[in-house]
């Protein structure tokens, strides 16, 4: 190739179709340069892989199981649902993939710092965990608003050794942690790599995130593959940045007979303006650092996203799930709060496994592709996290600690469908 | 005036160097605090001996400012600041025969249209865009819509562009090259990164572009210092500091001291 080809080619590499590439202030471009001449440099050298393998299985815990929900799955019109088990992770959700490889890379690159944001708090405890057990310094973002409904997390991460930096501009919430991470990673990127905790952001860390997490995808196909002897109908998962629903999608994208499904926060429901509905309410533009469907007014301000779930509460969506949508590949539905909850009920008492409220708005989907697809079919969950830390929020939402509570009632509800 | 407004900014430049100084150059949101007073703010600049403003395009994300400038811009926002203020006050500024740019993140103008932009910039008297989070990699689009309605792209390089960077940044730049001091974001800092003049060297090598430098400055003190370098300098946090503690008195005064700084140092 001569050197106009090459360039060419690095520049489309980081896009999706029209999505993706680098929208950062110039100050970042050599480093996301050299970041990404680091990873493609690590993920072809044996040595990294086999670390990263090592670590996955005696510190994660992986493989994760493939749990067959058999009661949850008759709420779900008898279909066959498998859990893909990422909250029996070490810290309890998929985000440990992503972050024990970016901190392990951040470590072969010899940065000392690690900054991260965070929403529901997961990502931020996987980087302090991370962090603590590679013997980097760690500094974790987080909208003031998270730090209050996620207040668990900000104690795990504070007991791990890292620094909380509670945000308080803007809406408060995930869309301003990144930005003071970017603002804090311009001035320390000498020392510091910045652990962008899903598939957003500018180039490489959608494509970086996604191999971080495609482990999810390669477990579940070979498991499914080995129980039920075929490949599953569908696979789903919930959708904020996107990081464990690519994971899954990953490892069926080129099985063309395998429906890729995400599920985004509805709110209070998309016809009111308070949700996270990207793909339902929102429109191609740019928000840190790529071009993908943003929540935006007719200016290009960004609109402040409403969800239950700190994690899914977030204005922009991954690049590739951006690309995926146009293309048709994927489809991808908004699940209201009131109808996440009923699904996280229902699991947790039909299955025994509280799940993230994230999660359960994947699972409020699922209930409804197995009436979509019929008896028998065959769908996979990424079952994204445990509900420990959401477990305030549930109980106030469900009225545990309150004698008339008109949302105990969605506990009946979801019991006795 | 000349008809064509392609090299009004050099030409900025050039008259500034000929009376042995460099160009001042300062920033503020349109909008802030409101519209009119921000009509007024500029107006009170253009008098204070600012050469050349950058009139900013209230962003919810601004992920390149410190807080001054964050706050500024949120104000201007909640005040109901739209791309339509910008063009109000960049023709405040034309009608005060001063050269006004736009600085706008990226996606305001996408959503506009980058077309649209570009030709009602140009009507407004507009003569150049400041993107800080575009890349030239992203901003080819934008370069050929620039130029078509005579707008110069400015475009920034950073203390960590490697010379290859800068030498595809100046060749896609018109106007001047906006030389970023520090790495970090907008505020005012007592002192200015020492690593300005050594990036202003290796600018110098690949073009023969004016170079502003931007980041930090806030008092005459530091303009005179940088004009020793460079051709122009860039002040935008200070000034949103003037405006919100002493509104247009305290901005016209703190222009009239860095107009005099540029003087001693070029
Ligand atoms: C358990 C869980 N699932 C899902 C998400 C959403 O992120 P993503 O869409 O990147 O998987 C989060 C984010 O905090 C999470 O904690």
């Amino acid at each position: 190739m001569t050197t106009s080809e090459v360039e060419h080619a690095e520049v489309i590499a980081g896009h999706f179709g029209p999505y993706g590439g680098r929208f950062v202030p110039e100050a970042l471009t050599s480093a996301l340069d050299q970041l990404d001449a680091a990873f493609q440099v690590a993920i072809a050298d044996p040595d990294f892989g086999i670390q990263l393998a090592g670590l996955e299985r005696d510190y994660t815990g992986r493989p994760s199981p493939l749990t067959r929900a058999w009661r949850f799955g008759k709420y779900c019109n008898d279909a066959h649902i498998y859990f893909k088990r990422e909250d029996l992770n070490h810290t309890g959700s998929h985000k440990i993939n992503n972050a024990l490889g970016q901190v392990l890379l951040a470590q072969r690159m010899g940065k000392t710092r690690v900054i991260a944001e965070t929403g529901a708090g997961q990502h931020g405890v996987a980087t302090a965990t991370a962090a603590a057990l590679l013997g980097l310094e760690c500094a974790v973002y987080m909208g003031e608003e998270d730090t209050r409904r996620q207040a668990l997390n900000v104690a795990r991460m504070k007991l791990l050794g890292a620094e909380v930096i509670a945000v308080t501009n803007g809406s408060r919430t995930l869309k301003d942690a990144i930005n003071e991470a970017m603002r804090d990673w311009v001035a320390s990127v000498d020392s510091t790599h910045y652990v962008l905790g899903t598939v957003t952001g500018p180039s490489p860390f959608p494509d970086m995130v996604r191999h971080f997490h495609s482990v999810i995808g390669r477990e579940s196909r070979e498991q499914i593959l080995a129980i039920e002897g075929r490949l599953p109908d569908a696979v789903a998962a919930c959708v904020g940045g996107g990081s464990n629903a690519m994971g899954l999608f990953s490892g069926f994208i080129d099985d063309p007979n395998v429906q890729l499904r995400g599920y985004e926060a509805g709110g209070d429901g998309v016809e009111t303006g308070r949700h996270a509905a990207r793909f339902s309410a929102g429109s191609p533009g740019v928000l840190h650092g790529a071009r993908t469907y943003v929540m935006q007014d007719k200016w290009g301000q960004t609109i402040p996203s409403h969800s239950i779930s700190a994690g899914l509460d977030y204005p922009g969506v991954g690049p590739e799930h951006a690309w995926l949508h146009d293309t048709g590949r994927a489809i991808y539905e908004p699940v209201n709060d009131a109808e996440a909850m009923e699904a996280f009920a229902l699991c947790s008492r039909t299955e025994g496994i509280i799940p993230a409220i994230e999660t359960a708005h994947g699972l409020a989907g699922v209930i409804r592709l197995g009436k979509e697809l019929g008896p028998d079919s065959v769908i996979v969950l990424n079952l994204s996290g445990r509900g420990d830390k959401d477990v305030a929020t549930a109980a106030r939402w469900f009225g545990i600690e309150l004698e008339h509570s008109e949302s105990g009632i969605s506990i009946e509800l979801a019991e006795g469908r | 005036m000349n008809p064509t407004k392609t090299g009004t900014i050099r030409r900025a430049f050039s008259d500034a160097k000929s009376e042995g100084r460099a160009l001042l150059i300062g920033y503020l949101p349109a909008g802030f605090p409101t519209l009119d007073q921000s009509i007024e703010l500029v107006q009170a600049m253009c008098d204070g001996g600012v050469d050349l403003i950058e009139v900013g395009l209230p962003y919810s994300d601004p992920l390149m400012d410190g807080p001054v400038i964050q706050q500024a811009v949120d104000q201007a926002l909640t005040n109901g600041a739209t791309p339509e203020s910008v063009l109000r006050v960049v023709k405040a500024v034309a009608d005060r025969g001063i050269v006004p740019v736009v600085m706008s993140y990226w996606n305001p103008i996408e959503q506009f249209g980058v077309e649209n932009f570009a030709r009602e910039l140009q009507q407004a008297g507009g003569v150049g865009v400041i993107t800080p989070d575009l890349t030239i990699e992203e901003g080819q689009p934008w370069i050929a819509a620039a130029e078509a309605h005579e707008i110069d792209p400015i475009f920034l390089v950073a203390p960590s562009s490697t010379n290859e960077r800068i030498s595809k940044i100046c060749h896609d730049t018109r106007g001047f090259v906006y030389a970023a001091s520090t790495m970090g974001v907008t505020g005012a800092r007592d002192q200015v990164s020492n690593m300005a003049p050594e990036l202003v060297d290796r600018v110098r090598q690949c073009t023969d572009l004016p170079i502003a430098v931007g980041l930090g400055v806030s008092n005459g003190v530091q303009a005179a210092e940088i004009a020793q370098y460079a051709d122009g300098v860039i002040v935008g946090s200070a000034f949103v500091k003037a405006a919100t503690a002493g509104g247009v008195a305290a901005v016209l005064e703190l222009a009239r001291e860095l107009a005099q700084g540029v003087r001693q140092g070029g």
